[in-house]
């Protein structure tokens, strides 16, 4: 065990801090969830490709770096600490990126890697449907061979598509093999969100902001080379998209780190009044804690996985512990701005007190998209602990 | 930058939990409540035979010249069997203390007791005041005791014991009746607070360690307990009102892991963070703790509330360990004057550099 840095990593961070110093846009952009919002933050993506940020993990003839993980853990401090804006394109570099390395075609890692790394193309999730949630192996939306054979026509409903309104792209699953029954027959496929007979409905969520949408398909034509993986083995293609890697880079812990640092300041800022209640000041402490816990276990799989380890199933606990720690940090900042916590940002006396309840807000969502915590917590039970089914 | 153990450090944490688990079972330790001492020499012979007891103690002393963090994996396995036997004190706390003892006096303890300690001949207990009692008085061969800012070393025919029963039966709890005297004195000023504050954090790194020890031990046997056990023509483990009981458990503990080994590197390592560090594996580790406890009990049903059932054995003293080695409020107090400071090094990218 060795806890320094290598002089290559420590100067890996200071280009990385230079880079973002010179380029990260003074004025925080608006919501990617309104159209202006989504403009810029496209706008953004193609500047750190331009610099090669923008997947510093993918080779570098993809645009990348071919950074390790302990470099990308690096990039994220950095760009959290910098304040740098969020990443429209994450569906794509993070979810959609690394499933396509492993089970794309030459062709297809040709024709849309780069783009889902320059922003070109924005992606969306296409899983869940109104009657197949939790229960993804539930889904119904079909995609049925043409009979000249170049195309499925697809026909059913997705829903909760985060940033579909705005997107170019959905990946999702729809079931090939009519006859089929739960998680076999099913296929991965790629859909433009511009063909004839795609209906999409913003759906407003909590913030008023159409963050997510229906998506309806009315014989959707799509051309085969459109599927990701063997047709009827969807499953185990989007089980690659939801493993650890992934989950490692869609939530870094620097995010949460960078959080619980902004509490403390807000604690600090109001701790005469905070005060008043004696359980706030630990709960800051807990954040904090829980923050740095979320970093170390991060790094130590990091570390494991650049030795060659693999991911075992406890890396199904990421996903509770940092939604909660989320929500619970949120919570104590609610509970330190007291009367002002309530204000949306742009509201007279709210000074900045509206980013805390975007994030209040966000961090409700936590618990529930990636697979509800409880799901999450059956899964531990049964592939971690070994409890009977 | 590298957070992992060696396959060595790994592979010997191994052997040590195959040795533990199969000679220090549920019947060994309840055979030892029954015993005058509640501890086994044939026990402390064999953890020797094994090389723990010389594990930290210098090559020049007849040990092995390990680190705290070498020991920390030891101390997990030693939770997982709830060893009753004080191999964590010894080796994680007094034997570094001794250790730092300087002076003539402090070079003949050292030359007197570290080898002897190695080799399983002596043991050696730590009171420190913030403790209020002395663990293994009874079976000490020598004591070194905090007054103040002041550390004495005292054979047993310099004190008396009173025995304080604890609701752990595998804890031997003393009150020990002394006089200071100025032969006895090791250490004073500014120096015994330096070893005063090293032993807290020693202390406290290994009862984290047990702790998750401790909190695995209790999820292993309720998993199993949970698999056998049927009601409504089922095991009780298939609902899933018990598996979120103990998933909840796995989620704290597998994030309790990392601080305990963050720590131990900084004790070993003597980083300006260890204090910080030492305290959030204390808090966090022990936190785990209670909710095992209360998690496993509960799953258990009736059962867990009964003498017979062996959770009680670890069980127990998850609670006390709660407030060992610093109360929860202390180690909260150490984390707050650092986190709340003026400055504080915290935030993206501060977790190694601090």
């Amino acid at each position: 065990m060795d806890l320094n840095y290598t002089e290559q990593q420590v100067a890996f961070r200071a280009e990385v801090r230079q880079w973002l110093a010179d380029n990260v846009p003074a004025e925080p952009l608006s919501s990617f969830d309104t159209a202006e919002g989504f403009q810029a933050h496209r706008e953004w993506e193609a500047k750190l490709y331009e610099g090669h940020w923008g997947m510093i993990t993918w080779p570098e003839v993809m645009g990348g770096r071919g950074a390790d993980l302990l470099q990308w853990l690096i990039f994220e401090e950095e760009y959290y600490a910098a304040g740098a804006p969020l990443r429209v394109n994450q569906n794509g570099i993070f979810l959609l990126g690394p499933t396509m390395m492993e089970y794309g075609t030459e062709a297809q890692k040709q024709r849309f890697l780069t783009g889902m790394a320059t922003g070109k193309d924005i992606w969306c999730q296409a899983w869940s449907e109104p009657n197949a949630g939790s229960d993804m192996a539930a889904i119904s939306a079909k995609a049925e061979l043409s009979n000249d054979g170049q195309h499925y026509i697809i026909n059913g409903q997705k829903t909760w598509s985060t940033r579909a309104v705005w997107a170019d792209w959905a990946f999702g699953m729809f079931r090939t093999d009519p006859e089929s029954e739960r998680h076999r027959g099913l296929s991965f496929i790629l859909v433009p969100l511009d063909l004839e007979g795609i209906t999409v409905r913003p759906i407003p969520q909590l913030d008023g902001l159409p963050g997510f949408a229906e998506i309806f398909f009315d014989n959707v034509k799509v051309p085969v080379d459109c599927l990701l993986g063997e047709e009827g083995k969807g499953w185990s293609v989007a089980m690659a998209t939801a493993g650890f890697e992934r989950g490692l880079m869609l939530r870094s812990p620097a995010r949460f780190q960078q959080a619980a640092k902004r509490l403390v300041e807000l604690y600090k800022e109001n701790q005469a009044t905070a005060d008043a209640d004696p359980a706030v000041k630990n709960a800051v402490l807990k954040a904090y804690m829980d923050a740095e816990a979320y970093t170390l276990l991060t790094y130590q799989t990091a570390c494991r996985l650049v030795q060659g380890g693999k991911i075992g199933p406890e890396s199904s606990t990421n996903k509770i512990f940092w939604s909660e720690l989320d929500r619970d940090m949120h919570a104590t900042a609610m509970s330190i701005l007291g009367a002002r916590a309530e204000l949306l940002a742009h509201a007279p006396a709210a000074e900045n007190v509206g980013n805390w309840l975007d994030g209040w807000l966000f961090s409700q969502s936590g618990p529930i998209y990636a697979g509800t915590n409880e799901i999450q917590r059956n899964i531990i039970a049964e592939r971690m602990l070994g409890m009977p089914r | 930058m590298n957070f992992t153990f060696t396959e060595d450090q790994l592979l010997f944490q191994e052997s040590v939990r195959d040795f533990l688990v199969n000679e220090v079972t549920a019947e060994s330790i309840r055979a030892l409540w029954e015993a005058d001492t509640g501890r086994s020499d044939a026990l402390w012979q064999q953890l020797t035979e094994l090389g723990l007891t010389a594990m930290t103690v210098p090559e020049a002393m007849g040990g092995l010249g390990m680190t705290a963090l070498d020991f920390i994996l030891i101390a997990q396995e030693c939770g997982y069997v709830a060893l009753p036997a004080p191999l964590v004190h010894i080796a994680l706390v007094v034997v570094p203390l001794l250790d730092q003892l300087s002076g003539d006096s402090g070079e003949a303890i050292k030359q007197q007791w570290l080898p002897a300690i190695a080799e399983g001949r002596a043991k050696v207990m730590v009171g420190l005041e913030q403790n209020v009692f002395v663990e293994d008085a009874h079976t000490a061969d020598l004591l070194i005791l905090q007054k103040g800012q002041a550390l004495y070393a005292l054979t047993p025919e310099q004190f008396s014991y009173t025995l304080n029963e604890s609701v752990d039966p595998s804890r031997k709890l003393y009150s020990i009746s002394w006089q200071t005297s100025d032969a006895n004195l090791i250490a004073e000023a500014e120096q015994a607070q330096c070893l005063i504050d090293g032993a807290m954090n020693r202390g406290a790194l290994g009862v984290a360690a047990e702790a998750l020890g401790l909190s695995q031990r209790m999820v292993d046997m309720t998993v199993s307990y949970t698999a056998d056990r049927q009601q409504f023509g089922k095991p009780i483990g298939s609902f899933q009102a018990v598996k979120h009981l103990m998933a909840n458990v796995a989620v704290k503990l597998e994030f309790a892991k990392t601080p305990v080994y963050k720590a131990a590197y900084a004790v070993a390592e003597q980083l300006p963070s260890a204090n910080v560090n030492v305290s959030h594996a204390k808090l966090a580790a022990t936190e785990v703790a209670q909710l095992a406890a209360r998690n496993t009990m509960q799953c258990h049903g009736a059962m867990g509330y009964t003498w017979e059932v062996d959770l009680q054995i670890f069980m127990k003293k998850a609670w006390v360990y709660n407030n060992a080695w610093g109360v929860v409020a202390w180690h909260q107090g150490r984390v707050n004057d650092f986190v709340f400071a003026d400055q504080a090094a915290i935030g993206a990218g501060s977790t190694f550099v601090a």
